[in-house]
């Protein structure tokens, strides 16, 4: 394998973990506050409002139902919009948000529904804000379970950065697709499969050691 | 002037269209250093009436007053700052898992807004109260059902609140647990004159701390008064059930065929004489002993017995009238058969 090879997969890792961290880093700031309002404005929430929950429902649902290479397409107008272009690792970070926005949203509403409403029941007879329980209880108690959801998202992120390669995204599908399917390399298809993997395994397991970490439910002893 | 008053208080819920008129008409006052006991079967409204005191639950009518303030005359911010002073405890504990033992006490300081060091030093404090200061770092997950309800206790005592709720607070824990939890809020509330509002399904949770009780019964209020009253002379159905159980079907009715049961309760002196064996002497009439249990009842001895009678009225009116004369308090049982 010579040295272009090399700094060409080299530069491939860079931008995937560029594009997944940045997608994943925007979503959060769009996807977190979304599923908290989900959370809050629910038939059980802390201030149920029937219409704002609907509308909140109604646009996950319908951008989560467009098959992400889809909408990859359709929002090439918008894309150039923003960043000026339609293609490269910055300008597959917005369909990246787009589709990990309502994802992250309803991962966030299903985490916050887990925790008891015992819990919340009692700081609200503390006297405790919304914004009080939403900051100290919530997000709080449902930690564990916020970034099991976090680390699902970055993995499938992952996932679909590689997917973009298809339409000139950048970083690692990009260079499978190009030289792994038309100009027939099938071992640099190969690395390139590995080094997701590898990727994957790693965002994985820093998921799961931080959750673990974090919780203080299941530490007996002392 | 009482701390807690509920007048007319009426609170409906709609489930699936229906309304389900869960309290009726509600009137209680609770005084300055009580231990008031609510009791009920499951069922009958005494959560949801526990829950109209810090305005949980809001009432569709009447009203509840707390130092005489109005509560449904209170603003969101003014509520709140209202239920801070009201502190509560539930079955199910309610601690914060991800917070050690000190971190949950600290809460509602933190959500007051008290500097970290005071809130800290307070929390200490409650924690030697609660006996529980060597656990200060543990985690809920680490404690007993009975350390964690401490735990609870310190946590609703953080701001000093008037008034301390709890929700079948020992519902959840083994008899041995439950004695030691109500024998730490009997002595909170001697030693800092805290008044103290008891859900519960069991009668012996009132007689053991309460000093008034009032019988919630499909919604309604059907008795209230003292504990020693309710208990020598229940007058509703619902306080008789509470108080002898549901079921008395104790095999030796059958074998002696005796249907009419009764319960009579022993106080002051009747406790000296021996009313029953003179009544057998007398009447020359078998009297079974179903159960005896003596029970505490605010500091004062009490005897409760269930008797099995002969079966045809007129020895067993005979034997009624006999130790009602010797002064004790009589009531039937209701057979459930």
């Amino acid at each position: 394998m010579n040295e272009q090879v090399i700094s060409m997969l080299a530069e491939g890792i860079k931008d995937t973990l560029y594009m997944t961290l940045g997608s994943v880093i925007i979503g959060y700031v769009i996807g977190l506050p979304m599923g908290i309002i989900l959370y809050v404005t629910g038939k059980t929430g802390l201030r149920p409002n029937h219409y704002i929950y609907r509308v909140g429902d109604f646009i996950c649902n319908i951008i989560r139902s467009i098959p992400f290479l889809i909408l990859l397409i359709l929002l090439i107008p918008f894309t150039r919009l923003i960043v000026g272009k339609s293609y490269g690792s910055t300008a597959t970070i917005v369909p990246l948000v787009i589709c990990a926005a309502p994802y992250i949203a309803r991962v966030v509403e299903a985490s916050l529904n887990e925790v008891d409403t015992g819990v919340i029941e009692a700081a609200k007879a503390m006297g405790a804000t919304n914004l009080q329980i939403v900051l100290k209880v919530l997000l709080v108690e449902a930690r564990t379970s916020l970034i099991a959801g976090f680390t699902i998202t970055t993995g499938i992120l992952l996932g679909y950065s590689a997917m973009s390669g298809t339409v000139g995204g950048g970083g690692l599908g990009d260079i499978a697709v190009r030289y792994g399917y038309y100009r027939w390399q099938t071992d640099i298809m190969i690395i390139t499969v590995l080094l997701l993997i590898v990727i994957f395994q790693i965002i994985q397991m820093v998921g799961t050691r931080v959750a673990t970490g974090l919780d203080r439910r299941k530490r007996k002893g002392n | 002037m009482s701390v807690i008053e509920i007048k007319n208080l009426t609170k409906k819920f709609e489930v699936e269209g229906n309304t389900v008129i869960a309290l009726e008409d509600i009137n209680l006052s609770i005084e300055k250093g009580d231990i008031y006991g609510i009791i009920g079967m499951s069922g009958a409204g005494k959560s949801t009436l526990v829950r109209s005191i810090n305005y949980l639950e809001k009432p569709n009518e009447g009203s509840v007053l707390i130092d005489g303030i109005n509560l449904s005359e209170l603003k969101e911010k003014e509520l709140r700052k209202m239920r801070a002073q009201i502190g509560m405890i539930f079955q199910g504990f309610n601690l914060l898992e991800q917070r050690n033992v000190i971190g949950n006490v600290c809460f509602p300081l933190e959500l007051a807004g008290t500097p970290k060091n005071e809130a800290r030093a307070r929390a200490r404090d409650l924690l030697k109260l609660v006996k529980l200061e060597d656990k200060e770092r543990s985690f809920p997950s680490q404690l007993s059902g009975g350390q964690k309800q401490r735990v609870a206790i310190a946590r609703a005592l953080a701001t000093n609140p008037r008034i301390l709720l709890c929700d079948e607070a020992t519902s959840a824990l083994d008899p041995q647990t439950t004695t030691s939890i109500l024998d730490l809020l009997k002595e909170i509330n001697e030693s800092i004159g805290i008044t103290i509002v008891v859900i519960t399904h069991q009668m012996s949770v009132v007689t053991e701390i309460c000093d008034k009780v009032a019988i919630i019964d499909r919604g309604k209020m059907v008795e209230s008064g003292s504990v020693e009253e309710i208990f020598t002379a229940p007058k509703s159905d619902a306080a008789r059930e509470l108080i002898s159980g549901k079921d008395i079907r104790y095999t030796p009715v059958k074998q002696l065929n005796t249907q009419k049961t009764i319960r009579i309760v022993f106080k002051d002196n009747s406790a000296y004489e021996p009313v029953l064996a003179n009544a057998v002497l007398k009447l020359g009439r078998p009297i079974n002993i179903l159960k005896a249990d003596t029970q505490n009842i605010g500091g004062k001895a009490v005897g409760e017995m269930i008797l099995g009678l002969p079966n045809d009225d007129d020895p067993a009116d005979e034997i009624i009238t006999y130790l009602k004369e010797s002064g004790l308090s009589v009531t039937e049982v209701v057979n459930n058969e």
